[in-house]
């Protein structure tokens, strides 16, 4: 994307996110602009997660407001969250396809959810989606019947289907070599780049952050809260955070 | 605002060169009208050259991409050119992304359809025959870690069958003596209408205690458990088996039918012939508050009453049957557990089908019983 597009689509205005009495972020503010590639990291247990969860709606903040596309998807009525919710698409930490059904009844489901498409205009979509992702061919499979990176891919496929304005991904790394992982940077990359879907990422896998980020933000588990910002190149070169530099050094504490 | 829906129209004439300017917002939202549209244009006009100005659009998502690339297929097809004209860079850049190829390719692998009847008889006849078979082998094993862990009660996890004793026992009494006391309440009362006409009210008693410990009671007590408990058990392993947690146990060395089956079995052994006496106790009372409310009997004689209508014997194979029925239950809980493959939807089946299998069996070793028992009392 060109940097002149500073237009911010995801604004997180000081939240506070908590389960029960246990306070796991504290006054987290930060943005995210349009078609960017946009990458949350951090030790485990640090509540990046939980960050995510509260990006998509999924779980409210104890204080603070999260505005998607203009909306504050904290106070909005159900109708309102729904419309923003077609905007969104998620790829899961465990890929969250559905055991009993086929790869291409996974990816029609939000389609004939969303929509009153024909059946075959519904299975030509389909058909795109997973040649985008490169499984072609694999309609009919399960997905107990491939290997993780396909079931990523599917996932993604599936995330795709309403053609969202933003993507989150959790871990989409987690468990993958480092060859699948850096064929999906590729796809990825070629997504982000071809359709222009704003990207958000919960990683801690550093190939792919220094390959793939544009800008990132470090949480903390101590702090709880975000340590450093800027883009993967100047966290790693220039921070004089010890936090940071042994994350991007792989250094033990 | 944006604008919503797109602009359409077409130049030139039948045979000649045409050219299709598309504005506006070509969209998943407008998907089948523009695919009509645009998919008609081609066979029409049949232009020797056709040009497709993009120049208006506004917004293409990949569903418009499609809509694009479908229409140069179709035109392909009857040999007609086309261009593309003005496209962004940025719709440049998602229209390179679709291989028309791809969308053309026939699954690997064809659809699953419904197979014909005899066919679907013969699977279900097989699969009865395996389930027959696995039920089996099942029984063995577990006979086997139960002889084993009676021979060595220290590898019991005995703090597993404490906690399972609670779960199916403890935690299932108040809804077995809730049952138990209103149908107690029914069978005196209906029982009662009948026995009034001939001044035999005492007998409320003797038909409540009879039909109650030798036969509701610990059938009613373990249709309960198995839909309590049976169901519980047939959930929790098979969601193990889903998150791959049985086959940690089986690396680490244990066995999981001594792991996982033998806590259950033994704690709902221990629960069911209490929840019976509980059951039988509570039926008793139910009958009492309607022989002392409605058929002026006192306590007392209704009391004596029961007392002598009931046998230690009859007591006591009441028991037995509530401690076969308790390995019923688990058993099969366990094994339906065991059995799941695949992900929730395994989870599912096996938790009904614990419970339809529990009842199932149930009823057929309660028939088995009323019948050997008969044998033996006379
Ligand atoms: N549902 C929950 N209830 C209570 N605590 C939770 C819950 N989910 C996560 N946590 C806690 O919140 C912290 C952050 O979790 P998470 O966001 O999953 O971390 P990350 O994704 O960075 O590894 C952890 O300490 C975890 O124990
Ligand atoms: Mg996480």
């Amino acid at each position: 994307m060109s940097p002149s597009d500073t237009e911010p689509v995801i604004i997180v205005e000081n939240l506070t996110a908590r389960y029960g009495d246990v306070t796991i972020l504290k006054d987290v503010s930060f943005e995210v602009y349009r078609g960017e590639r946009f990458m949350i990291l951090g030790g485990s247990g640090c509540g990046k997660s939980t960050l995510l969860k509260h990006m998509i709606g999924l779980l409210k903040p104890y204080a603070g407001r999260v505005i998607i596309n203009g909306i504050d998807i904290c106070r909005a009525d159900e109708e309102t969250l729904q419309a923003v919710r077609k905007q969104i698409g998620v790829l899961f930490q465990a890929d969250a396809l559905f055991g009993s059904m086929s790869l291409s009844q996974n990816v029609a489901l939000p389609l004939t959810e969303y929509t009153d498409l024909p059946s075959d205009l519904i299975r030509e979509i389909v058909r795109m989606k997973l040649g985008l992702v490169d499984l072609s061919g694999f309609d009919n499979h399960m997905p107990a019947e491939l290997s993780g990176g396909m079931r990523k891919r599917a996932g993604l496929a599936r995330a795709m289907a309403l053609d969202p304005m933003f993507l989150f991904f959790d871990e989409p790394w987690a468990g993958l070599d480092p060859v699948t992982a850096a064929e999906l940077d590729i796809l990825i990359r070629s997504i982000n780049e071809g359709i222009g879907t704003t990207m958000v990422f919960v990683t801690q896998e550093l190939a792919s952050i220094l390959t793939l980020a544009q800008r990132v933000i470090m949480l903390h588990k101590e702090a709880k809260g975000i340590i450093a910002r800027g883009t993967p190149g100047e966290l790693r070169e220039k921070s004089t955070d010890s936090r940071v530099l042994n994350f991007f050094n792989r250094h033990a504490m | 605002m944006e604008t919503t829906g797109y602009r359409l129209s077409v130049e030139g004439k039948t045979g000649e060169e045409a050219t299709i300017r598309l504005a506006g917002r070509l969209s998943l939202d407008d998907l089948e009208p523009l695919m009509a549209d645009l998919q008609a244009i081609p066979g029409r006009l049949m232009p020797r050259r056709l040009s497709v100005d993009l120049a208006g659009v506004e917004y293409l998502d990949s569903a418009g991409a499609l809509v694009l690339i479908e229409l140069q297929n179709r035109a392909r097809a009857l040999s007609i050119p086309v261009d593309l004209l003005n496209v962004s860079e940025k719709d440049h850049g998602l229209l390179s992304l679709i291989d028309p190829e791809l969308l053309q390719r026939p699954p690997l692998r064809p659809e699953i359809v419904q197979s014909p009847i005899l066919e679907t008889m013969g699977e279900l006849a097989r699969r009865q025959f395996r389930d027959f078979q696995e039920i089996m082998s099942f029984v063995g094993e577990l006979i086997t870690a139960l002889v084993y862990c009676l021979a060595h009660p220290r590898v019991v996890r005995w703090a597993d069958v404490m906690f399972y004793m609670k779960r199916a026992g403890a935690d299932g009494l108040p809804i077995v003596a809730l049952i138990s006391l209103l149908l107690g309440l029914i069978m005196a009362f209906m029982s009662s209408l009948q026995l009034k006409q001939f001044g035999a009210n005492i007998y409320v008693a003797n038909l409540v205690t009879i039909a109650m410990v030798r036969e509701l009671g610990p059938i009613m007590t373990a249709i309960i458990v198995a839909g309590r408990s049976g169901s519980a058990f047939a959930a929790e392993i098979g969601t193990m088996i889903v998150n791959d947690e049985v086959n940690a146990l089986l690396t680490m060395g244990f066995d999981p039918t001594r792991f996982l089956a033998v806590p259950k079995v033994l704690a709902t052994m221990v629960v069911v012939p209490i929840l019976t006496v509980y059951a039988d106790l509570f039926a008793i009372l139910g009958g009492l508050i309607v022989g002392v409310t409605g058929l002026d009997l006192t306590a007392f004689t209704y009391i004596q009453q029961t007392k002598s209508s009931i046998s230690i014997f009859d007591f006591v194979t009441s028991l037995i049957k509530a401690i076969v029925f308790a390995v019923l239950i688990s058993g099969i809980g366990c094994q339906r557990g065991f059995q799941v493959r695949g992900g929730a939807e395994g989870v599912g089946m096996s938790t009904t089908s614990a419970v339809v299998s529990a009842i199932f069996l149930i009823v057929v070793f309660d028939s088995a019983f009323a019948i050997m028992l008969y044998y033996v009392r006379h």
